[in-house]
């Protein structure tokens, strides 16, 4: 615990003096949401009530782009050797990683939320309870996949390679760049086997319609076994040595991290509760007649018979 | 040995198809400053790193301070202090903060004020890694090494890539420790360094100890002969050299020719004579007392180079 917190006092000291850090970790997020709330929600604020919880889950997604990029250059630089010999283990300094990202990027979330109901006028934040939950949640289990990136890359071309693979499919099929409702519902359909639709439809739903932690239990519970999953197959493929090389079987390994969510996927596939809910929020914005027509619901709450 | 702190029995390490340690035995008492010396390549660091624990060994045995540090990983980073080939620090670390640092990680330590001090390094505690010359950095390694007051100390190459000032600066603080009967184990490839600094010595090629000896001992393999190098504008006649009033023995190495004597004078009266009869001019010559560099010549035909 004491080297865990030595380490996590470093990384937050370290990040504050690289000039990379002021870019990617706070002026890239507030960029994104001036973008997202002045120009795509123009400012009105029922649309950046609506837009808020997307940009919020965007940027806290993008955790895991820095701590991959970070913990292979650690590796490149033989940094992460000179730990090794210390008596620190790879759960102190994955962990350190974690929670100084954490640390970092709450209160860059908190001055969004305060501009959003500040200068957008956004009438209410919803559920803070809720918010904070799914923050965290979001923050803790993108940065661990973060930490999988990098233990399963060996060099930083590699990083940035697979960090591009999985950013672009998690920012567009999952409803944080483009409405999920305004996707097409092939796409919408793929977008549910995705952590990144359920931690943005769980901030909007907290937000627009201030759902409650236990409203909101498929998706806490289902990021948390996720977060759980991703860190623990980190510290196993955890490498010190820049000359290791990561096994091909282990590799498969990470096949693993795919699993709560492609089994989530069907079952809400199953449900549509996601694309309805969804869609539900989007109707904030448009009314039901200028609703997209790409839909493929089976049920939406706008069909009730009666 | 009455009591070493170090054993190291047939120990054998390959990397694919490269053998990199071929059955290397030897032992370190208390208190003894030990040499690996070799050419780069020749399995030294791999031999430090499975001690270190850092690196799994493919067969042998080996105990450090009465521990094996593949199983008792934890305890013995405790036990030792290390300052690794290759290796760096974050660059916006500052000195005093990386001696805080990873002094915190330990049971056991010493005052960083007190280290920094010892090595000259008041002036630089609030300079970041970055900005630190090579000799700068390794006297931090060197210190950060001793942050445990380890029983053990590992130092590979803590020379190398450094000028000769920095270089007899660094040897000045290795003598300290040696005066203070702190057990190391040094690998190097330098000469000097191992004739100065090493009580015992092992001379290490392809993997495996060809002699090991304290280095007078070693020294006086050789015999009590002098070296003379020589240059030749054409290739002697085989064993023409050889047969040379007051030469022992000649080899061919690197092009030119190591000749060991036992009266000097003669020999090279000799060596004239016969270059004038032969038609050859020598180009340059060398005379050289005995040191380690004549074992290694003498054991491999080749010479220790950097």
């Amino acid at each position: 615990m004491k080297n865990f917190v030595a380490l996590t006092r470093m990384r937050v000291k370290l990040a504050f003096r690289n000039k990379m850090f002021f870019f990617f970790v706070i002026v890239m997020p507030f960029g994104f949401f001036f973008l997202w709330l002045g120009v795509f929600a123009k400012g009105i604020p029922v649309a950046c009530t609506f837009y808020l919880g997307p940009v919020l889950a965007f940027n806290v997604m993008g955790s895991f782009w820095g701590l991959s990029a970070a913990l292979v250059m650690f590796r490149e630089q033989g940094i992460l050797r000179r730990f090794h010999v210390a008596p620190v283990t790879a759960a102190d300094m994955l962990a350190s990683s974690v929670v100084a990202n954490y640390l970092i990027t709450l209160p860059i979330v908190c001055v969004e939320l305060l501009l959003a109901r500040v200068v957008f006028r956004v009438p209410s934040i919803g559920n803070p309870i809720s918010l904070f939950i799914l923050i965290s949640i979001g923050m803790i289990s993108f940065s661990s996949l973060g930490l999988v990136v990098a233990s399963v890359t060996n060099t930083m071309q590699e990083t940035q390679v697979l960090n591009q693979l999985l950013w672009l499919p998690l920012i567009f099929l999952s409803g944080a760049t483009i409405p999920l409702a305004y996707l097409n519902g092939t796409v919408q359909r793929v977008g549910l086997f995705l952590p990144a639709t359920y931690l943005v439809n769980a901030l909007q739903q907290t937000i627009v319609y201030s759902a409650s932690p236990l409203s909101r239990y498929v998706e806490i519970g289902s990021l948390s076994c996720w977060a759980l999953l991703t860190f623990f197959l980190s510290v196993q493929l955890f490498r010190w040595e820049p000359e290791a090389r990561i096994p091909r079987k282990a590799k498969l390994l990470v096949a693993a991290t795919a699993i709560p969510f492609l089994l989530l996927g069907i079952l809400e596939n199953r449900s549509d509760r996601v694309l309805v809910e969804a869609k539900r929020a989007f109707e904030t914005l448009n009314p039901p007649s200028s609703a997209p027509k790409t839909s493929s619901l089976k049920n939406s709450p706008g069909d009730n018979p009666n | 040995m009455p009591n070493p702190i170090l054993q190291v029995e047939n120990l054998v390490k390959s990397y694919g198809d490269v053998q990199a340690v071929r059955g290397v035995s030897f032992s370190v008492e208390e208190g003894e400053v030990f040499g690996l010396l070799g050419p780069n390549g020749a399995g030294k660091t791999t031999t430090v790193e499975i001690l270190e624990g850092l690196r799994t060994l493919d067969s042998g045995r080996v105990s450090v301070c009465g521990l094996d540090p593949q199983r008792d990983s934890e305890a013995l980073k405790h036990e030792i202090g290390a300052a690794l080939q290759a290796t760096s620090l974050p660059d916006k670390i500052r000195v005093m903060e990386a001696l805080r640092l990873f002094s915190s990680f330990y049971k056991r330590h010493r005052e960083p004020e007190e280290l920094l001090q010892r090595f000259g390094l008041e002036e630089k505690r609030n300079t970041f890694y970055h900005q630190l010359s090579g000799g700068q950095k390794q006297r931090l390694a060197l210190a950060m090494a001793l942050l445990n007051d380890p029983r053990v100390c590992f130092l590979d190459e803590p020379t190398a890539g450094l000028d000769p000032q920095v270089r007899r600066e660094i040897y000045d603080v290795i003598e300290e420790l040696r005066r203070e009967k702190k057990t190391i184990l040094l690998t190097t490839h330098y000469i000097e360094e191992a004739e100065r600094l090493c009580d015992r010595v092992a001379i290490v090629d392809h993997g495996n100890v060809i002699a090991l000896g304290t280095p007078r001992e070693l020294k006086s393999r050789s015999g009590d002969t002098t070296r003379i190098e020589v240059r030749l504008s054409k290739p002697a006649s085989d064993g023409s050299l050889q047969r040379l009033d007051g030469v022992v023995d000649a080899r061919e190495v690197d092009g030119g020719y190591v000749l060991h004597c036992q009266r000097p004078p003669q020999a090279i009266v000799a060596l004239v004579k016969y270059l004038e009869a032969e038609g050859n001019e020598l180009v340059s010559l060398e005379i050289a007392t005995p040191s380690l560099e004549d074992v290694f010549i003498e054991l491999t035909g080749r010479r220790l180079r950097d």
